[in-house]
This record gives C-alpha cells, sequence and structure tokens, in this order.
C-alpha cells in the first residue's frame, strides 16, 4: 500500500469521530487529529482499534502515543503492512 | 419571599407514545403499550410482556452529532436523551450553547446501565480482547451515564446529580429538582428519569415471581392494577422528562406555564414495622404523603386525583388502605384514583418521571385517564373506596391538585404534590 493508499483509507476510519468533514476531505501528512480535525483525545484509541481491524495489524500502546498526526498515523500503519 | 417553582417543558418516551402530542393521545384513549416478546418465549420465562416504546434508535441523529451517536449503545441513555431534549425544547429553548449553563441543574434518575450492551464489554475481556473495549464502555457503564450526556449536550453547568431509588427514582428526581429551585441552589432544573429493562434485568424480576404470566396471548390485558385477576406487574421501559423553573426566572423569559409543582416528599420506611426490602412500611408511606400535603399547604379534601403506584401487585390493596389511612377522609369525599401502569406497565425507574408527565397533562387538559383493564376490580379494593372512585373511562373534568407517588424496594417513598398554575 502506499502512503496515499493508506490515507485515503484513514479518511474513512476517521471519519465517524469527526464533525469536520470538509477539513477531513483534504487531510494532508501534516494534519493534526485533536487540533485541526477536532477529535476528543479519549476517541484516538478507538481510532486506532479500528484501524487494527481495517488493516489487520497490531499496534502497542506506544506506537499508538506516536499517531498524533495524519503522517505519523501513516508511518505507523505501513511500518506494521510491511512487518506482516 | 417564598420561590415558587413551575413546570415550564416536558418530553417523554413511554410505550404508548413517544413525545407529548402521541403520549395525550395515548393516555386519552386508553391505549396500551404491552407488547408480546418472542424472545422472552424464547428464553422461557414465565412472563412474556413488556411496556416497550417503538423507539427508532436512527432518530438519535436528530438530536446528537454523528460523532457522539457512533458508538452509542445504552438504550436507556437513548431513552433519557430523547425524553430531556424534548422537554427543552418544549420550554421554548435551543439546544446550542458555547457558555456554559451555570443557572442550570440536571438531576436525572437511573437504575442500572444496558446490561444487554455490557454482555459485549464482558465476552471481549473473557475473551481477552479487553484492547477492543474502546473509548466509549466506561461513560456508558457509569450511572451517571444518563445524566452525563443531557448534560454534556446541552451545557447544564448548575448541579449534575444521578440519583437511584429504584420504583420511585423518578418522583424523587423532581422533588430533589424543587428543592433546589425553593432554596435558591439553581434557576431551573432539568429533571426527570430514564429506564430501560433489558433482558437479564426482566429475568431477574421473572424469576422473583412477581409478574404477571396469565396473559401472554392478550398482552394488553396483561397489565391489571388493582384488578382481582392481576397478577403481578409487567416490566416496561422509556423516559420521563420535565423543566423546572423558579417562576420570576421563567415569567422573565416569557416561558409558557404548565402547572406548578408545590412540595413533596421523599423518606423510607427504614424497612421496620412490616417493612423490608420490597415491602413498605405503611407508617412510612403514611408520613410521607402527609408531609407532602403539609409543606404543600394542601388539605387532603383539595386532591382531585391521586396518581397511584399501583402495580398490579397484592400490594394494591395495601397501598389503597394507605391512602384512605392517611388521608382520613369518608369514602364520598375521597379523591379519583388511577395507574397509568394499567397501559405502559412498571416502568421502574422511569415511572415517576412518565406518570408526573401523564399528571400533568391531566391538569392541563381537565381530564382523568382511564384505568384499563379494571373490569373485575379487586372486592377489598371496593369495600374501602367507592367503584367511582376508580374511573374506567375517561372523565372530563378540572383538575386542580394531583398526588403522586411512587414506592420503592429498599422501603424508599415519594410523593409529588402538583398544582394547576393560578
Amino acid at each position: 500500500m502506499t502512503r496515499q493508499e493508506i490515507l485515503n483509507e484513514l479518511k474513512k476510519v476517521i471519519s465517524p469521530y469527526t464533525t469536520n468533514k470538509e477539513m477531513l476531505a483534504g487531510i494532508n501528512e501534516n494534519t493534526d487529529l485533536i487540533k485541526d480535525l477536532k477529535i476528543n483525545s479519549a476517541n484516538l484509541v478507538d481510532i486506532i482499534i479500528d484501524a487494527e481491524s481495517n488493516y489487520d495489524i497490531e499496534i502497542d500502546y506506544d506506537d499508538a502515543d506516536k499517531m498524533m498526526n495524519v503522517g505519523s498515523c501513516i508511518d505507523i500503519i505501513s511500518q506494521k503492512i510491511a512487518q506482516k | 419571599m417564598s420561590r415558587r417553582v413551575v413546570i415550564t417543558g416536558m418530553g417523554v418516551v413511554s410505550p404508548n407514545g413517544i413525545g407529548i402530542p402521541a403520549f395525550l393521545d395515548a393516555l386519552q384513549k386508553g391505549t396500551s403499550g404491552v407488547k408480546f416478546m418472542p424472545h422472552y418465549r424464547d428464553l422461557n420465562f414465565s412472563c412474556q410482556v413488556a411496556g416497550m416504546p417503538n423507539f427508532k434508535w436512527e432518530n438519535l441523529s436528530n438530536y446528537l452529532s454523528e460523532v457522539t451517536l457512533h458508538g452509542l449503545k445504552g438504550t436507556n441513555i437513548g431513552y433519557g436523551l430523547v425524553a430531556a431534549l424534548d422537554a427543552w425544547a418544549d420550554s421554548g429553548m435551543g439546544y446550542e450553547t458555547d457558555e456554559p449553563r451555570w443557572e442550570t441543574a440536571c438531576v436525572f434518575g437511573n437504575s442500572i446501565a444496558d446490561t444487554e450492551a455490557m454482555k459485549n464489554v464482558i465476552a471481549k475481556v473473557d475473551n481477552k480482547e479487553v484492547k477492543k473495549l474502546g473509548s466509549r464502555v466506561v461513560e456508558q457503564a457509569m450511572n451517571s451515564g444518563v445524566t452525563s450526556y443531557i448534560s454534556g449536550r446541552l451545557g447544564l453547568a448548575n448541579k449534575v446529580i444521578t440519583n437511584s431509588a429504584a420504583c420511585a427514582t423518578g418522583t424523587q428526581a423532581i422533588l430533589m429538582g424543587y428543592e433546589y429551585i425553593k432554596h435558591g441552589y439553581a434557576k431551573r432544573v432539568l429533571t426527570g428519569s430514564a429506564e430501560h429493562v433489558d433482558t437479564y434485568v426482566y429475568g431477574a424480576f421473572d424469576s422473583m415471581r412477581v409478574l404477571s404470566r396469565k396473559f401472554n396471548d392478550e398482552p394488553e390485558k396483561a397489565s391489571r392494577p388493582m384488578s382481582i385477576t392481576a397478577g403481578g406487574f409487567i416490566p416496561g421501559s422509556g423516559a420521563g422528562a420535565l423543566v423546572l423553573e423558579d417562576l420570576e426566572f421563567a415569567q422573565a423569559r416569557g416561558a409558557k406555564i404548565y402547572a406548578e409543582v408545590l412540595g413533596g416528599s421523599t423518606n423510607s420506611g427504614g424497612q421496620r414495622l412490616g417493612g423490608t426490602m420490597t415491602a413498605p412500611n405503611p407508617v412510612g408511606v403514611s408520613r410521607c404523603i402527609l408531609e407532602s400535603l403539609n409543606n404543600s399547604g394542601i388539605k387532603p379534601r383539595q386532591i382531585d386525583l391521586i396518581s397511584g403506584h399501583l402495580t398490579g401487585t397484592n400490594a394494591d390493596k395495601l397501598e389503597i388502605q394507605n391512602w384512605f389511612d392517611t388521608l382520613s377522609l369518608k369514602k364520598e369525599n375521597f379523591p379519583l384514583i388511577n395507574s397509568l401502569k394499567s397501559m405502559i406497565g412498571h416502568c421502574l425507574s422511569a415511572a415517576g418521571s412518565i406518570e408526573t408527565v401523564a399528571s400533568v397533562l391531566q391538569i392541563v387538559h381537565n381530564f382523568v385517564h382511564p384505568n384499563i383493564n379494571l373490569d373485575d376490580p379487586n372486592p377489598e379494593i371496593t369495600a374501602m373506596i367507592n367503584r367511582e372512585n376508580i374511573p374506567v373511562e375517561i372523565i372530563k373534568k378540572e383538575v386542580n391538585i394531583v398526588a403522586k407517588a411512587n414506592f420503592g424496594f429498599g422501603d424508599v417513598n415519594s410523593c409529588l404534590i402538583l398544582s394547576k398554575y393560578k
């Protein structure tokens, strides 16, 4: 999966957790999940759980802590896919 | 200066009607909301009928953001939210606010989280998949879940309190709301209660053999308060909500006023003198009713209608005895008495709030709703009070004062005195 493909897929994963659909449509690697997409910090764990099932990967707590913006989410997800 | 407390908005999720217009229509027609539950038959329950609101979960998208709705599983929370937000809109106020509403409290009752939703949580934990639970379990498992969702949606920022007193929860919540305004702590209180009797809670009552089991093929006849053929109560689910306001505060914003809360009382019989975990001590009941009348400045003769607890068990005749002994009125001066449970079953924690909404509607629209399924009243009851006092047809008459009481497990009592606003 390319970074762009992961990003496109990530939009679907994030969608139920943000009301800011316009911002979501235009996200890039620098988009911050909490500051830009106004996602409740408690919901980040739900996004990680959904990403795990969506990409069939496991994300440990330390890696999950790094997933604060779209770019770092793609970093972790692509790394985990590569390890499969 | 003594403050007056008025009701300026109401909302309801009842087995026989969702929203005030549908509920009012059902009350006037005596429409039952009790339905056959095939699932309960499959589970070998003795009682297989329940009062179930015709609730469309997807309609919650009219009340909540997509983000909040995603992951919401607690049925009790859904019921409470709809009743509370409808009451809020009914009182003429909008949902949105950036500023916390410091003057508005929320006292909302609840009994237990949705056990059916929690079953999924238990299964995941037992299956060593705790990591998959996510962030939304705790907020729905906590007993204050309903209150937290309501106050969060509306920005309510005065006292936010979840009360729980079994079947007395609803009337107790309204009484607490009344007291906070009366004592000057809050200008406005969004109050009420919610209950979802899920399969597991229902099963526990079924096992106690306190449910009606002889009318499974005639669900609408199953809930029979005060009837000689009443064989137990019918569990019901739903929610009722009321906006209470300081009279002057309500008038200042030009709010419509439904009725006034004159006072009330909540106590316990101490599980002594005949009172137990499941049975009321008559002395406690009597004290609760008298204290309500005293602090409302009302004489027994002034009561037009008693909205009883009257669930359809053996305790009905004891309740009538308690009212009769406490009010010390002659038979011919005894007020009319009715039980909404004949139509919707016993909504446990939500009973008091739904029945209070019904009481206020009877005050506003000048009628007394029928007791359905009372073609065969218990002779021990009609030996105490006249048959005409327990109407089986709607009575259109001026209703000024209603005494609304509920009695719950733990020997807890709660009574409200409601009045036409004059």
